[in-house]
């Protein structure tokens, strides 16, 4: 694969989305900000109540964002109309987390991967040999057996189900697909099979993923750059190897201690948290993670606490890390 | 790989339904049933059509007032009515009437509150809630009354009646539609097809309606049971099918003088409502038990 | 660590199967299995391996319809756990063997609160005890698994997950069973969540010397928390032995593909290294050793009849008739 001029796709400035409820304002994802280059697989962490899958619809404009731009391709799309968003998605797709739930029980494994075609008018729906050939040609794309076209989804198991939910994506040749949480409902063996598929397919076509888990061991061989979410905040951007080498922020070196490896003799240096999150309504000012991280001091209630770069691309909002 | 994959018949969610159905021996009684209703019902159009209406005029209606109220015998099954019309024929033709016209209102009734339900759970907020306080006020006017104020104020016509019991069974499958549209909206699936950017009318058409028909099929099937009492209950009162046209209402109604002179003039089409209703019920039931999807594993 | 051998149960030859419309669900193929005295065994397989099904097995917890036991004994405490009238059954959940399930938010009553479910089985297997004495136990309970005493009033939805499936565990501990069997406890809960439970979890165990037959599908999970470990693939169980065993010499191909396949903090990859194909139709097995259609060192007699668990030395037995050739590139991996 030619060596590509890493040219930025998306750029997301200071993205908000808060959410109206009846005890208050849910602060779903709360100032974020990161550029995406081509090619690239950006991976998004944290655990429920973060955000991250907030954030991943939020950029589709599947939420309207409260506050915040979103730069695509260059062109800023935060308050796109319509109809010009409908033929940019051809451009922007989604893969999503549960196999079962994500795809129309009444549609066979043809018609589902058909309706991307057709929405985005990339068949004609009377050209039935093309729509054929085309499905066809996706589905020995993502390992799906040519006898399945007019399987219902209830008849196949969730690892086959999320292949058809990544070629319904592929259909539409996007630039950029968000992954939330695309294997974390399959089994332990199955999750190999398709996140080589996932990597095979950005390697042949070159797509740029935001990768959404809450599983740091996936992201660490998938992605290129890592940002840790907690209550809807960064706290931590850098590199990936930088962030396994050296975790700044008291909340990743908590996750990070808190994933169990399948090795015996692996030294375990269990950082337990205290307590429960807090609630993402209506948040006090000052650092969210305070109340349950261990280095919490004063200072690190009074304000809300920014991200400071310190050292080259990797960011970090602590008081305590200089 | 495991060779039976591709002998296994590819199944609809459709399918697999039926089969369940198919093991409710009552639900399946129910069935067989109705289907023999509807033979009798186009058996009688067809002999209808054929003599010109001649063995009807003959057999049917024609009064034989010597021999009325003549209890069950060899000739005649059922006996013969106040009139001396044999009441076995007169329940057959009558057949069309109960059978087909609930069908047919409650046909209306279903599209027409399916689409207001849908278009409610959709967009909800305020469409939703002019649409369902409308609803609502439909809903407060008893049926038989509205029934009776359309039939009364527009004439007895079979239209006028099919229109009134089609509007007062329109605000429950609104509400049943809205209800299953309000939980799938949120569904994943929903999501993704947006994702892909499909339109409003699409999602509600391909992804919603074809989701939401299993409890408006189960409303629909009570429906028609409801539907049948309600003509039957406009005849009873005189204001649905005239005489002597046979309807299993007004042959109750008219037979309620002659209860001391033959048990069969009462009895037999009441008989005739009561299996009717009995037979749309188990099916319903037995529709709810075998598209309930918490049944699938 | 436990340092104990002494049987708590033994699992012979145990057969299960569900009569489904579909035909007839294979779940259990002669699975044989020992729990010691304050051991933690760690069950793993993948979706429809059966270990579900093995722990409500040893409950009498399958529903009949449509599951069918049909051979095996199950012996505890001198006894066939398989032979036992319902009441003498009723007596040993909750008491002796208690189960924990995997979804925290529907495996407490929500009508009840927190209180309440912990009284109820204590007062089930200590009907003696007055009202005083079951308050101040589930109190007891309540603290021991990190909740404060104060939240006995309150009910199952004022909780987090985390907190739920700590009521849970304290359900089943509180008349101090000598087995706990863990269908995968913490699956659902979020890693940091999980670290603090597994951790409770632990502490707990010790205290009271309980067994626990842990079931996961999360190799680190027990990399972290088993003494023992035994792997189950389509009904059998395929591998067993100490954790040092079959994390430093996995013997049988679908320990070493699970191990070789899952992404690890410890160690980096370019491309991951899945197990090829899907678990076997439990409707429609494959003769022979189950796993053969997947496995890359298959030779012609894999096929030909069931393997037998072999010892390939110190307690560590396999399901496997090439096991030389596994042991040998295990060893070139390494």
């Amino acid at each position: 694969m030619a060596m590509q001029e890493t040219r930025e796709l998306l750029r997301i400035e200071h993205l908000k989305k808060y959410f109206s409820t009846p005890s208050g304002i849910l602060h779903a994802v709360d100032d974020v900000s990161f550029v995406l280059d081509e090619g690239k697989t950006l991976g998004v962490v944290g655990e429920s109540g973060c955000g991250k899958s907030t954030l991943g619809r939020t950029i589709l404009r599947l939420h309207e964002p409260t506050d915040g731009k979103i730069f695509f391709d260059g062109q800023d799309i935060t308050g796109l109309d319509k109809k010009r968003m409908k033929a940019l998605r051809r451009d922007m797709q989604i893969i999503f987390q549960d196999p079962f739930a994500s795809l129309n029980p009444r549609m066979t494994v043809g018609q589902t991967i058909s309706e991307s075609l057709i929405i985005q008018g990339l068949v004609d729906k009377q050209d039935k040999r093309s729509l054929d050939k085309r499905v066809a040609e996706l589905m020995d794309l993502v390992g799906l057996a040519p006898r399945l076209i007019n399987s219902y989804p209830h008849e196949l198991d969730g690892g086959r189900r999320q292949r058809i939910g990544i070629a319904r994506v592929l259909a539409l040749n996007p630039k950029f697909i968000v992954c939330d949480e695309p294997v974390s409902a399959l089994d332990v063996s199955i999750q190999a099979q398709v996140l080589n598929l996932m990597q095979d397919l950005q390697d042949s076509f070159g797509f740029s993923y935001l990768f959404i888990t809450h599983d740091l061991s996936v992201v660490k061989h998938l992605s290129d750059e890592i940002i840790v979410m907690y209550l809807g905040k960064m706290v931590e951007k850098a590199k990936t190897s930088r962030l396994f080498a050296n975790p700044l922020h008291p909340y990743t070196q908590a996750l990070l201690s808190a994933i169990p490896v399948p090795d015996p003799d692996f030294p375990v240096n269990r950082i337990l948290l205290e307590g429960e999150l807090s609630s993402p309504i209506n948040p006090a000012p000052g650092c969210r993670f305070a109340k349950r991280c261990p280095k919490a001091c004063d200072k690190c209630r009074e304000a809300d606490i920014p991200l400071k770069e310190v050292e080259p691309d990797h960011f970090v909002a602590c008081t305590l890390v200089r | 790989m495991s060779t039976t994959r591709t002998q296994r018949k590819q199944r609809s969610l459709w399918f697999e339904a039926w089969r369940r159905l198919k093991k409710n021996k009552l639900a399946m009684a129910g069935l067989l049933f109705l289907a023999l209703l509807v033979v009798i019902a186009i058996s009688t159009i067809i002999i209808d059509i054929a003599t010109n209406k001649s063995y009807y005029n003959d057999h049917v209606i024609k009064q034989n007032l010597r021999l009325r109220l003549q209890g069950p015998s060899k000739d005649h099954i059922f006996g013969l009515d106040e009139f001396g019309r044999d009441i076995f024929l007169r329940m057959l033709w009558a057949v069309r009437y109960s059978l087909f016209m609930g069908t047919i209102a409650i046909a209306m009734s279903t599209i027409v509150g399916g689409i207001l339900g849908a278009i409610a759970g959709f967009y909800g907020k305020r469409t939703d809630n002019i649409i369902m306080r409308f609803m609502d006020i439909l809903l407060a006017i008893p049926s038989m009354l509205l029934a009776t104020a359309i039939v009364a104020a527009l004439g007895t016509s079979l239209t006028n009646v099919l229109m009134a019991i089609a509007i007062s069974y329109i605000p429950t499958f609104a509400r049943t539609v809205r209800a299953s549209v309000l939980t799938i909206k949120d569904q994943e699936f929903i999501e993704a097809a947006r994702a892909l950017g499909a339109s409003d009318l699409r999602i509600i058409g391909k992804y919603i309606l074809p989701n939401s028909l299993a409890p408006l099929i189960v409303q629909a099937s009570l429906g028609v049971a409801g539907a049948i009492l309600s003509i039957a209950g406009l005849s009873f009162l005189g204001l649905g099918i005239q005489p002597p046209t046979p309807e299993w209402g007004s042959m109750l109604s008219n037979a309620r003088s002659y209860i001391r002179d033959g048990w069969h003039i009462t009895v037999i089409p009441g008989l005739g409502i009561m299996l009717t209703i009995l037979a749309l019920n188990v099916l319903g039931d037995g529709l709810r038990d075998a598209l309930d999807p918490r049944l699938k594993n | 660590m436990t340092e104990t051998n002494q049987e708590l149960i033994r699992i012979e030859d145990l057969f299960i199967d569900y009569e489904t419309d579909d035909g007839i669900v294979h779940a259990l193929n002669g699975v044989s299995l020992t729990l010691h005295v304050g051991e933690t065994l760690g069950l793993v397989g993948e979706t429809g391996a059966g270990k579900t099904t093995l722990a409500k097995g040893i409950l009498r917890l399958i529903p009949d319809p449509p599951g069918k036991i049909k051979e095996g004994k199950i012996w505890f405490e001198g006894k066939d756990l398989l032979e036992l009238p319902e009441h003498a059954m009723q007596e040993i959940r909750g008491q002796s063997i208690s189960m924990i399930f995997q979804d925290p938010m529907t495996s407490l009553n929500p009508v009840m609160t927190v209180g309440e479910q912990i009284q109820e089985v204590i007062r089930n297997h200590n009907p003696e005890l007055d009202k005083e004495e079951l308050h101040a136990w589930s109190c007891a309970m309540l603290e021991k698994v990190g909740i404060s005493a104060d939240r006995i009033d309150e009910y199952p939805h004022q909780f987090s997950g985390g907190m739920k499936q700590r009521v849970i565990i304290a359900i089943a501990l509180a008349c101090n069973p000598k087995l706990l069997l863990a269908d995968e406890p913490t699956t659902a809960l979020d890693v940091t969540i999980q670290a603090q439970v597994l951790d409770m979890i632990r502490t707990l165990k010790q205290e009271l010397n309980t067994a626990m037959m842990l079931i996961t599908h999360d190799l680190g999970v027990v990399a972290q928390n088993c003494n023992r470990v035994a792997i189950i693939y389509a009904g059998e169980i395929v591998e067993i032995g100490d954790l040092r065993q079959i994390f430093k010499r996995p013997t049988h191909p679908y320990t070493i593909g699970l191990l070789e396949s899952i992404p690890s903090l410890a160690k980096d990859v370019e491309r991951l290294n899945p197990v090829k194909g899907m678990m076997p139709d439990p409707t429609d097995l494959p003769p022979g050793c189950k796993f053969a259609p997947r496995c890359k060192f298959v030779c012609e007699r894999c096929a030909q009849r069931v393997p037998d668990l072999i010892d390939i030395g110190d307690g560590h037995m396999v399901r496997c008739i090439n096991s030389k050739d596994t042991q040998s590139y295990a060893s070139t991996r390494e």
